[in-house]
């Protein structure tokens, strides 16, 4: 009988501690990664979308471009990094692919998934970044989602051969 | 009664006209830039790229073409821990003397852009494959660099990376243990098409040579299908039965 | 069709044991080698543009050579019948499964993206032997594990010919498709020919019965089990027949190309003008490695010799890595004749002899696919049943006559 108590109460200690266990470190602060903010606006495509399809983006227009030549800026890695990814400073380094305060390792750093854009890419900005607008203040490619790009080349195309 | 339907009709098409022209305005605005194909038009088979190389222009010690390939792609001088055999060269210059006659020529040599590439053959996960409009490239994405490519290439066109890379050209992403060799200039290509001029040819052209001439093989009316009809040319190891876009004279 | 004993071998010496260290220490060198490779790229090795296929793929086409060729023993016992080889034919594969797993280790581990690896087996372009030997090697793998099943378990022991014979095809395929790699190369003067494919069956069947001879006798030796002379005297005689095939594959392939005016550059650069390549051929290829096998395996007494006939195996495998490293190196070594009829020069090695220096993780990488073969061989007949417990002659062959036949080892 008193075994048996014993017994429980050795049960009911090891439960609390190991609920504890994964309740603690909950109860710390959570580590995020410090995601440093791109130029312009607005990116290509809503936030929660990038964060949750960048990689089918970047996937599939490796493919497009890659095999079919297809070049739109929309999705253009280069043009990813234009934007997301600073100019050096006069006299200094600019950040590089594997710190904390790049861009993409910020969060693939922190995620421990391993990329290998930039075996080959260059990690940094090459170009201008995509403007809203352009100087004539017409809207670009950057101020409309995808589908409608496509649609507005696809009837200009279609009036320039008439 | 009909002033005011139309007066409606009318207030109406003007706004359907400006939003037209609003939604249409930036795709005129891409395409009145680009003289080549739209951006998201996919490459077809109704163009062949290829060039002409006439050899009698071409200058035994002039390396133009090699210099503005190396800027233009980013080769040539971030291979640091490479030794020279090991560093990738996607175009060179070739001095020839024939055996029973003595006479010279130079000639730069690059990917030949074969109609029926042995690289792609022989590619295990098809990484070296030609594009439907002639040009063939390496889709480093898959490319394991087995090397076998460069193994069964006819003219070896294509170098292997031996060492880590940084500070790519964007025109031309390069990187350690992937093959790679000469792309036609495929962004200038993608861009321009027909007007397009990749970057060997434009060098030779300020140089005063002029010795190259790219043009759409499948178009008749090209300067490059004009010139090659009315001149004659070969190609390089035409036994091979590879027929490559790229075109000789003068040897 | 009597009914053989195997056993593991017991694996408790302290030979045993240093073998297995040695092996595992070999295996940690060429591990760090590979590191190297893989961290800092190719750049430390001696491969450049010119000769892309070093060192390490001379090992891992002998050793992917040489699978295919060890499983002859066992096909010779199902697929042909000879029951005189049937003890032997657990071991015929297990030796095929590890040579192949050496050998394939290497070959991967010196792919400029190994990492990729994935790409390899799930991307497929069909026209390329390269790919269907991805799929012919990890076919092997299953097929031969099936072979050994239904030799290892009594009740499925009568599939073991159907299923022998579908491996035994499966090898012809396989290694025919490891020659096609060079004999498809059109551009290249010393591939190009379709003899590729049957000289690398012939050498299949050589280096591997030469591997799998010294294997024998050495794990007969070192576990004290008894191997008669009747076993050992069939299989130097069948490695003397395939040391001979492979001679006449090489006559014809050199013969062909001296005929032809068009090769007669690359003939001349193998036969007499390459150096190293040159000597390789001559003395390591065709005297050490087939020539002095042939005296010392068909000579009336050395021929009854244990170690000589140990050392003919050895030879025939020195010459074998020597004939490897000439076709794979001296082939890319010979420069590509891009302007036949011209002279050429430029800053990308036209027209000469590429230079070439195996560099130290090359040859350790090779090494190591070496020792993973034969660790996986020891670990294996330490812990399954391949080896049977005697191959004295009136076991191998109880209807043998000869009063001369005794049960000395060696």
């Amino acid at each position: 009988m008193k075994s048996l108590h014993h017994n429980n109460k050795r049960i009911a200690t090891l439960l609390v501690a190991v609920l504890l266990s994964f309740a603690l470190p909950a109860m710390a602060e959570t580590p995020v990664p410090a995601i440093p903010k791109g130029k312009g606006v607005k990116c290509v495509e809503p936030t929660d979308v990038m964060r949750k399809r960048h990689f089918e983006f970047i996937l599939h227009q490796r493919d497009a471009t890659m095999h079919e030549g297809i070049r739109t800026p929309q999705h253009s890695l280069a043009q990813c990094l234009n934007c997301h990814v600073p100019k050096a400073e006069a006299g200094q380094e600019r950040v590089r692919y594997g710190s904390d305060e790049h861009f993409c390792s910020a969060c693939h750093n922190y995620t421990a998934v391993t990329i290998d854009c930039f075996e080959c890419h260059n990690d940094g900005p090459t170009g201008q970044p995509l403007e809203l607008t352009d100087a004539e203040g017409r809207p670009t490619l950057l101020a409309q989602p995808l589908d409608l790009v496509d649609e507005a080349v696809r009837v200009a195309t279609r009036e320039e051969e008439q | 009664m009909s002033k005011d339907v139309n007066a409606t009709r009318r207030k109406f098409l003007g706004q359907a006209a400006a939003l037209t022209g609003l939604s249409v305005a930036p795709g005129v605005f891409l395409v009145d830039l680009a003289h080549g194909k739209p951006a998201d038009e996919p490459v077809s088979a109704k163009n062949r790229w290829g060039m002409l190389i006439d050899t009698n222009k071409c200058a035994k010690d002039c390396n133009a073409c090699v210099t503005a390939c190396q800027e233009e792609n980013g080769w040539g001088s971030n291979e640091v821990k490479s030794r020279p055999d090991q560093q990738a060269q996607w175009i060179r210059k070739v001095n020839l003397k024939h055996k029973a006659t003595g006479a010279t020529y130079s000639l730069p040599m690059l990917c030949q852009h074969c109609e029926t590439p042995p690289c792609a053959d022989v590619c295990p996960t098809g990484a070296s494959f030609r594009r439907a409009d002639g040009i063939v490239l390496v889709d480093k994405h898959i490319c394991i660099g087995c090397r076998y490519c460069m193994m069964a290439c006819p003219y070896k066109a294509r170098s292997f990376i031996h060492e880590a890379l940084e500070d790519q050209s964007v025109n031309a992403p390069r990187g350690k243990g992937t093959v790679e060799s000469c792309t036609l200039c495929v962004h200038r290509v993608d861009r321009d098409g027909a007007n397009a001029t990749p970057a060997c040819a434009e060098a030779c052209n300020e140089e005063g040579h002029e010795a190259f001439i790219f043009g759409d093989l499948n178009d008749p009316d090209s300067r490059l299908s004009q010139t090659l009809k009315k001149f004659g040319s070969r190609q390089i190891r035409a036994d091979l039965g590879l027929n490559p876009g790229i075109h000789y004279k003068g040897i | 069709m009597n009914h053989y004993d195997y056993q593991e071998i017991e694996g408790r010496s302290g030979g045993y044991w240093a073998i297995l260290l040695a092996l595992v220490g070999l295996m940690a060198v060429a591990g760090y080698g590979w590191y190297l490779m893989e961290h800092e790229g190719h750049w430390v090795t001696g491969m450049n543009n010119q000769i892309v296929w070093g060192t390490p793929h001379v090992f891992a086409i002998f050793l992917i050579v040489a699978a295919s060729g060890a499983l002859n023993v066992a096909s010779i016992a199902s697929v042909f019948g000879k029951y005189q080889y049937k003890p032997l034919a657990r071991l015929s594969g297990l030796l095929a499964i590890c040579l192949l797993a050496g050998g394939l280790t290497v070959l991967v581990l010196d792919l400029g993206r190994p990492d990729r690896l994935v790409v390899a087996m799930t991307y497929y372009n069909f026209k390329s032997i390269f790919a269907w030997n991805i799929i012919l090697y990890n076919g092997f793998f299953a097929i031969v594990a099936v072979y050994l099943w239904t030799m290892m378990q009594y009740s499925l022991g009568k599939y073991s010919k159907p299923v022998g014979f579908f491996a035994f095809l499966w090898r012809l395929i396989l290694t025919t498709g490891t020659g096609s790699i060079f004999g498809f190369l059109v551009a290249r003067q010393g591939y190009d020919a379709a003899i590729m494919a049957p000289l690398f069956i012939a050498m299949s069947f050589s280096f591997g019965l030469a591997i799998f001879i010294l294997l024998l006798m050495g794990l007969y030796n070192g576990t004290r089990r008894p191997l008669g002379d009747l076993a050992i005297r069939r299989l130097k005689n069948l490695l003397g027949v395939f040391i001979a095939g492979v001679l006449y594959f090489v006559l014809a392939f050199h013969l062909t190309n001296l005929y032809a005016t068009e090769h007669h550059g690359v003939e001349a650069f193998i036969l007499r003008d390459g150096g190293i390549y040159t000597t390789l051929f001559w003395w390591v290829q065709i005297v050490l490695g087939s020539l002095v096998p042939l005296a010392l395996l068909y000579h009336p007494s050395w021929g009854k010799n244990r170690k000589l006939i140990g050392l003919a195996a050895l030879l025939v495998i020195i010459g074998g890595l020597a004939q490897v490293y000439v076709i794979v190196i001296g082939g890319q070594a010979y420069p590509l004749v891009i302007f036949p009829g011209y002279e050429a020069s430029s800053t990308f090695t036209e027209g000469v002899v590429a230079p070439y220096s195996p560099s130290w993780p090359e040859v350790m990488l090779g090494l190591g696919g070496v020792a993973v073969a034969l660790f996986m061989v020891l670990f294996a007949v330490k812990v399954l049943k391949f080896l049977p417990i005697s191959l004295a002659d009136n076991m191998v062959d109880p209807y043998h006559k000869s009063g001369a036949a005794d049960t000395a080892s060696a």
